[in-house]
């Protein structure tokens, strides 16, 4: 072993590469931490009960709360309800769809059909929003003669699609094979098996895809731009534009009496989000298999 | 050997191919006596899985596999009934305990009827489940934690939920594929001394490559190999007296 390295250099070089690898971790940290940072310190003194229920002040209102040196009056519940009505609608659609053809591409993995479905999800996912919006503005808006709320789902809709598809059928590819050969040698129908032995053992993580599905979608603005619109009401009707938070945020930022609502709506939403992939989490580990 | 009366099933002739051209099984014929144990020996791939797989049309899930001849369940050729309905009539039990992992104990028991939508009443559900629990030495085990999830239970008394299973829906036979292969010897021996019991209700089918669980539980043998039923005898006879050379070399283990 004559060629083999002085045992000191050796222990540096993993010392070294423990450092690099502690100090990559804390550049990928500062700026989430930075992020969760200014929007809290920022927002939190606007959250309120007014806040949440309460519709946007037009600019009028705006304007004069802030000649008197008052804060502004109104919230974002207008946003809160568009975004969780067009969620609802979306979810309603994408969830059994997705699920379904999350099974369809594990069953029949292999086949010409589910190797195409399966490009064509990626495809989807890969899919700037952007693109999805004007593709619904065209699909739906243009010949229903105006945006609405039911246009925003069709957007998300799509866009969750893809993720519940793929988190299905990842789900459904690693469930032991003898569970269907139990359900089918107890004489149990194919769909029978399916659905009272498969999809119960992966349904943990399928919410758990569902959940991470929302969360992605929820903060999506390009494609609720070209099909929701937006508006300061709090609408409940789906033909009709509506509100939605990270619309409201955009609002926010071209309407310069509004702006201090920015981020009272971003930590909103942030927390949201966060609540989101912390259930997804949790659900996955207590329902693991 | 003496002809067997009144099989409860009777392989005529059957042949299996994965691949056009090589077969798997090749012109198996058996007879299966009523209320016994026949067991499957022979080395890896000799096609003894395969063969069983067949029986209750489990090999339906792969596809491009060819069984031709007969498998014959009280007279019908099961390869061209309904394979629910087959698989009602004839029940398995797999290498590895596969409880229903979001079923409690007490549902796994009853899955065959669920799967099958027939609906019991309550008293007919806990008459079942207690009758096949204590049928597979189970239920003083398990009759306090019955809500519990089958999946908690020790290797050996998940397979014995399983076998518990198979039975709840009474089949005519139930196909075992090296039932104890992934347990300890401890409950490898549990699970042997039910079987004589539970040959009184069902007629059972094991598949092994363990000889000398042949030899201690299984009133005839089959030898097979690469997918030849070289000899099928009365357990004892097959054992002390071999008449092929092949069975004799496996036998004394110089091949296997």
């Amino acid at each position: 072993m004559q060629n083999s390295q002085p045992i000191k250099l050796r222990i540096f070089k993993s010392r070294l590469l423990f450092v690099s690898v502690c100090v990559c971790s804390a550049i990928t940290a500062i700026p989430l931490l930075a992020i969760l940072g200014e929007v809290l310190v920022k927002g939190w003194h606007q959250l309120g009960w007014s806040f949440l229920t309460e519709a946007t002040p037009n600019a009028y209102k705006a304007m004069m709360a802030a000649a008197q040196g008052e804060s502004l009056p109104g919230g974002i519940a207008g946003g809160i309800v568009g975004t969780f009505l067009m969620l609802l609608t979306a979810s309603v659609a994408a969830i059994p769809t997705g699920i379904l053809c999350g099974i369809f591409l594990s069953e029949y993995r292999g086949s010409w059909v589910a190797t195409g479905i399966s490009y064509l999800t990626d495809l989807l996912q890969g899919t700037p929003s952007i693109i999805i919006g004007i593709i619904v503005y065209i699909w739906v808006v243009v010949p229903t003669r105006g945006y609405s709320a039911f246009a925003g789902s069709v957007a998300l809709f799509i866009m969750m699609l893809p993720l519940i598809i793929r988190s299905t059928e990842e789900t459904m590819n690693v469930l032991p094979a003898t569970l269907k050969e139990a359900g089918l040698a107890l004489g149990g129908s194919y769909w029978r098996v399916m659905l009272q032995v498969l999809l119960p053992s992966a349904l943990g993580s399928i919410f758990t895809g569902i959940l991470l599905a929302i969360s992605r979608v929820v903060g999506e603005t390009a494609p609720l731009m070209f099909t929701a619109l937006g508006g300061a009401a709090i609408s409940w009707n789906m033909a009709k534009p509506m509100a939605a938070v990270p619309l409201l945020i955009w609002e926010f930022f071209n309407d310069p009496n509004l702006q201090s609502l920015i981020w009272g709506a971003s930590l909103f939403l942030l927390t949201f989000v966060l609540f989101l992939n912390l259930s997804a989490k949790r659900i996955a580990k207590k329902w693991k298999l | 050997m003496e002809t067997i009366k009144d099989p409860v099933l009777r392989l005529k002739d059957v042949c299996i191919s994965y691949t056009a051209g090589t077969m798997a099984v090749k012109h198996v014929s058996a007879d299966i006596e009523k209320n016994s144990i026949t067991a499957i020996m022979g080395p890896s791939g000799c096609g003894k899985s395969t063969l069983l797989r067949a029986i209750n049309r489990m090999h339906e899930l792969y596809k491009n596999i060819r069984v031709t001849g007969e498998i014959l369940l009280g007279g019908e050729n099961v390869l061209q009934m309904e394979p629910m309905e087959e698989r009602r009539k004839i029940g398995m039990v797999f290498q590895r305990p596969n409880p229903f992992p979001t079923m409690n104990i007490y549902d796994n028991v009853l899955a065959g009827y669920l799967l099958n939508g027939i609906r019991l009443s309550k008293s007919q559900k806990d008459d079942i489940v207690e009758r096949h629990l204590r049928g597979v030495a189970l239920w003083d085990e398990v009759k306090d934690s019955l809500t519990k999830r089958g999946t908690f239970l020790s290797g050996g008394q998940q397979q014995r939920l399983c076998i518990a299973r198979a039975l709840a829906l009474q089949p005519d036979v139930l196909l075992m594929d090296e039932p104890t292969s992934a347990l300890d010897p401890i409950a490898t021996k549990h699970i042997e001394s039910l079987m004589d019991n539970l040959k009184k209700e069902v007629t059972i089918l094991i598949v092994t490559h363990n000889m000398g669980q042949a030899m201690r539980i299984s009133d005839r043998s089959m030898f097979m190999f690469l997918g030849e039923l070289v000899e099928y005898d009365k357990t004892n006879v097959l054992f002390e007296h071999p008449r092929d050379e092949r069975t004799r070399s496996y036998l004394t283990g110089k091949m296997g």
